[in-house]
């Protein structure tokens, strides 16, 4: 009965999150990009019920519309870095020898690279847009989806069932799709969940740097950073994109521990 | 008459969670130098009792009743301080896999020295000499190096010998063998259960073997107790239990050891099936800077021919190359020389789709050949996708058909993990004759499952051998499995055959010394009894 508590709370956070980022495409209390410079940082009130920032735009439109920003970007991201690496991890663990070898040898060099500083480097490369940012936040977390499966792929393909397949006649990319890949996709879903809060955290970074989805258009992220010099005097600025990125980060961790339980036939009864 | 060593009434253990009764009002008493068995399928509550008297049940499982008195002392009245000081000098236990119950991180010697220098107190030195003594006395070859070395250096029966030197170091009263031989081959077992009898006989330490062989039971235990459910369904001298059961039971666990069937003499002569000659498998040495280790050859010059519908059983110790030469036959791994001809056609070196589509393999270990994540039905069904004249519904029909020959008619929704092991290996056969293939590969099918389970998977192997025809290469070193399915037997030793020829000869008529040592160790029923070499004081 544990997991359906998970299953509840998760679901429930996630729906808040999707709702408010399908109403925040036809509907927001305040046009979220207009400038008001005669209500700059008002606190919460009745009328701006989240308060407004340095410039007088309404926080909780903001919020809103950043919803949509910052998921879509951290999904794709997520997305974009599980397929990858799962082809490029499931092709070393189960061909093994000099590919395994060429390709570990550059995902660790990868891996050893500070993640950050690679989104920033193709970044620079393919420009500051949003899809720049899928591409480099991308690209900086496929190596550790690609150990991840490789670990998990050079297990499995020593079980007999892969080997009774072999025997069955099946070719080897059949049972690699059929029998490998089912079995190893647990632990890639729970690091993609966890991954789902590291590209939060990371679109935010970047945009402190100046170098995420360029203002005035809101995400969490770049309220985030635009929040920092009134860290101390408009404390809501900051509260507001933080509370929303710690929620989301909640209900999908905890839609991603009841996800993995029910894709395992064996978890499913417990 | 002096009381009894270990004295347990109306033992109780209870699942926590679920209340589910383990152990229900079990009462026993071995006497001191006595040896005695327990008996019983998985599940039948006999490892919980002899953790109970240890006072190391696992977690989720706890004592619920019942008293344990062990050299007149309650085990319930004592602190878990005194407890853990009974442990080791009192009672000692012997664990069935030698592979994970050594600390692989701790030399062999720290390892018998942690319990010397806990309950006794003597120096460095003396620790030393009495370990040496007892790695010597379990017949180590070097024990200075041995003192030395590292748990992964040595085989189960090695790992085996020194878990018991560790074991006996502190002369125990009680010895506790849970399935102490379970995981070894045939002769590797009668080996370290004769050092364990010699060894018990010189400390005159009690032994309780938990088992499930009831060959062993025969050949050491002077009492037996069958244990199933929970229950004593049986308990006595070991002689009249095994000749004249009076359970129902009983009776059935005696009748589920193979038996030597009726000598079928099948098709002899024609064209072999499947015929290898001079057949080498090599693995390769590891990968060094700049060479190669050495490899080990596991197969080396081994011709062998198996008729249409013939059982060819290969028997031998572990490391023999039986699963290897199994393996090679079926393709499944590189050969380094030799030619494996299929319906006369040479297979060795080209992708042969017929050789391919027409053998399987039975695997032994039923848990891990099924993919946890497809249905029964859809693991029989996959054979099938290679047969692209089927329609769905003949598929379905005929996966139907072939759950119900094994058995499991209605199971086809389950999923793997819902059944039993003996349920399973059903699932394995049937995936691998569903395609009615001509050469079934079957390695150690049974040994996995409990004694009334293996009787039946055996009888419905040769009941679908007679039904569908296909020829079988029967690996095993379960020599009384080998004599009920056999028609010939191949005697592995050392990567080569060292030995063949009918059943009945090789068992009746032992040529070669190999076969003969074999054949001794093989656990019997021996209604004469414990010989009385072995009988204790």
């Amino acid at each position: 009965m544990r997991m359906r508590a998970n299953t509840a709370i998760g679901g429930a956070l996630m729906a808040l999150l999707l709702g408010t980022a399908a109403a925040a495409v036809f509907w927001t209390p305040f046009d979220p990009l207009r400038i008001n410079l005669r209500a700059r940082l008002q606190p919460p009130s009745s009328l701006y019920w989240l308060g407004t920032d340095e410039f007088g735009r309404d926080v909780l439109s903001r919020v809103m519309v950043g919803a949509g920003t910052s998921v879509v970007i951290a999904l794709l991201t997520v997305l974009l870095a599980v397929a990858a690496g799962t082809v490029i991890g499931c092709t070393a663990g189960y061909v093994r020898g000099w590919t395994d070898r060429i390709i570990m040898a550059v995902n660790d060099a990868l891996l050893a690279f500070p993640g950050i500083l690679l989104a920033l480097a193709v970044m620079i490369v393919v420009g500051a847009n949003k899809f720049g940012l899928i591409l480099a936040l991308g690209l900086a977390y496929t190596p550790s989806v690609v150990r991840v499966v490789r670990g998990t792929v050079l297990s499995i393909r020593e079980k007999e069932y892969i080997e009774a397949s072999r025997v069955i006649g099946n070719s080897e990319i059949y049972s690699m799709i059929r029998h490998v890949l089912p079995n190893a996709m647990a632990p890639v879903a729970v690091l993609a969940t966890s991954m789902f809060g590291w590209v939060l955290l990371a679109e935010s970074a970047l945009s402190f740097l100046g170098l995420g989805v360029p203002p005035p258009a809101p995400t969490w992220g770049n309220m985030l950073a635009a929040s920092r010099p009134f860290m101390e005097t408009a404390t809501w600025l900051s509260i507001a994109p933080g509370l929303c990125i710690a929620l989301t980060l909640l209900g999908v961790n905890l839609l991603g521990d009841s996800l993995r339980d029910r894709l395992d036939p064996r978890m499913a009864h417990g | 008459m002096t009381a009894p060593l270990l004295r347990v009434d109306r033992l109780r253990v209870e699942a926590a969670r679920s209340g589910a009764v383990i152990v229900d009002d079990v009462s026993f008493a071995v006497e001191r130098g006595e040896f005695v068995a327990v008996v019983g399928e998985s599940g039948s509550g006999k490892t919980a009792a002899a953790r109970a008297v240890l006072g190391l049940l696992p977690p989720g499982l706890q004592k619920a009743g019942g008293q344990i008195l062990l050299d007149d002392v309650d085990l319930a009245t004592l602190s878990p301080r005194r407890m853990r000081a009974l442990r080791g000098p009192v009672v000692g236990m012997v664990f069935q896999e030698p592979m994970v119950s050594l600390n692989p991180a701790m030399s062999v010697g720290a390892q018998m020295a942690e319990g010397l220098a806990l309950h006794e107190r003597i120096d460095r030195r003396e620790i030393r000499r009495r370990c040496l003594d007892m790695l010597a006395r379990v017949q180590i070859r070097d024990p200075e190096h041995t003192f030395n070395a590292y748990p992964h250096e040595f085989s189960g029966g090695m790992r085996q010998r020194i878990m018991l030197a560790s074991v006996m170091l502190l002369k125990p009263k009680l010895l506790i063998a849970d399935e102490p031989t379970t995981a070894l081959d045939t002769l590797t077992q009668r080996e370290v259960l004769d050092l364990m009898v010699g060894l018990a006989r010189d400390h005159g330490t009690s032994v309780m073997l938990i088992t499930h062989n009831l060959g062993l039971v025969s050949r050491y235990a002077q009492r037996a107790l069958v244990l199933r459910q929970g229950k004593v369904i049986e308990s006595g001298d070991t002689r009249q239990i095994l000749s004249a059961p009076r359970e129902a039971y009983t009776r059935q666990l005696v009748e589920a050891l193979p038996r030597r069937g009726t000598a079928a003499v099948r098709r002899q002569g024609g064209e072999p099936l499947v015929s290898v000659r001079g057949l080498r498998v090599a693995f390769a040495g590891r990968q060094r800077l700049f060479r190669r280790d050495a490899g080990v050859s596991a197969v080396n010059g081994v011709d062998l021919d198996i008729g249409v519908g013939e059982t060819v059983a290969v028997v031998g110790g572990s490391g023999s190359g039986k699963t290897t030469l199994g393996r090679a036959m079926l393709r499944l791994m590189p050969t380094a020389g030799g030619e494996i001809r299929f319906r006369g056609k040479d297979v060795t070196a080209t992708a042969n789709r017929d050789f391919r589509l027409s053998s399987q393999l039975v695997f032994q270990d039923p848990y891990s050949s099924l993919d946890p994540r497809m249905r029964v039905g859809e693991i029989v069904a996959e054979p099938l996708r290679h047969v692209p004249e089927l329609t769905t519904g003949e598929r379905d029909k005929r996966v139907a058909a072939m759950l119900e020959e094994v058995g499991l008619a209605g199971l086809g929704r389950r999923w793997p993990h819902e059944l039993s092991g003996g349920q399973r290996q059903r699932i394995a056969i049937a995936r691998a004759i569903v395609r009615q293939p001509a050469f079934v590969v079957a390695d150690e099918p049974v040994s996995a499952l409990d004694m009334t389970i293996q009787a039946q998977v055996l009888k419905l192997f040769e009941r679908l051998q007679a039904q569908y025809g296909f020829a079988c290469l029967f690996i095993s070193h379960d020599l009384a499995a080998v004599e009920q399915v056999a028609d010939r037997v191949v005697v592995m030793q050392g990567g080569r055959i060292v030995e063949q020829g009918s059943r009945d000869d090789i068992f009746d008529r032992p040529q070669h010394d190999y076969t003969k040592a074999l054949l001794a160790a093989a656990p019997v029923l021996d209604f004469a009894g414990p010989a009385t070499a072995h009988a204790l004081g």
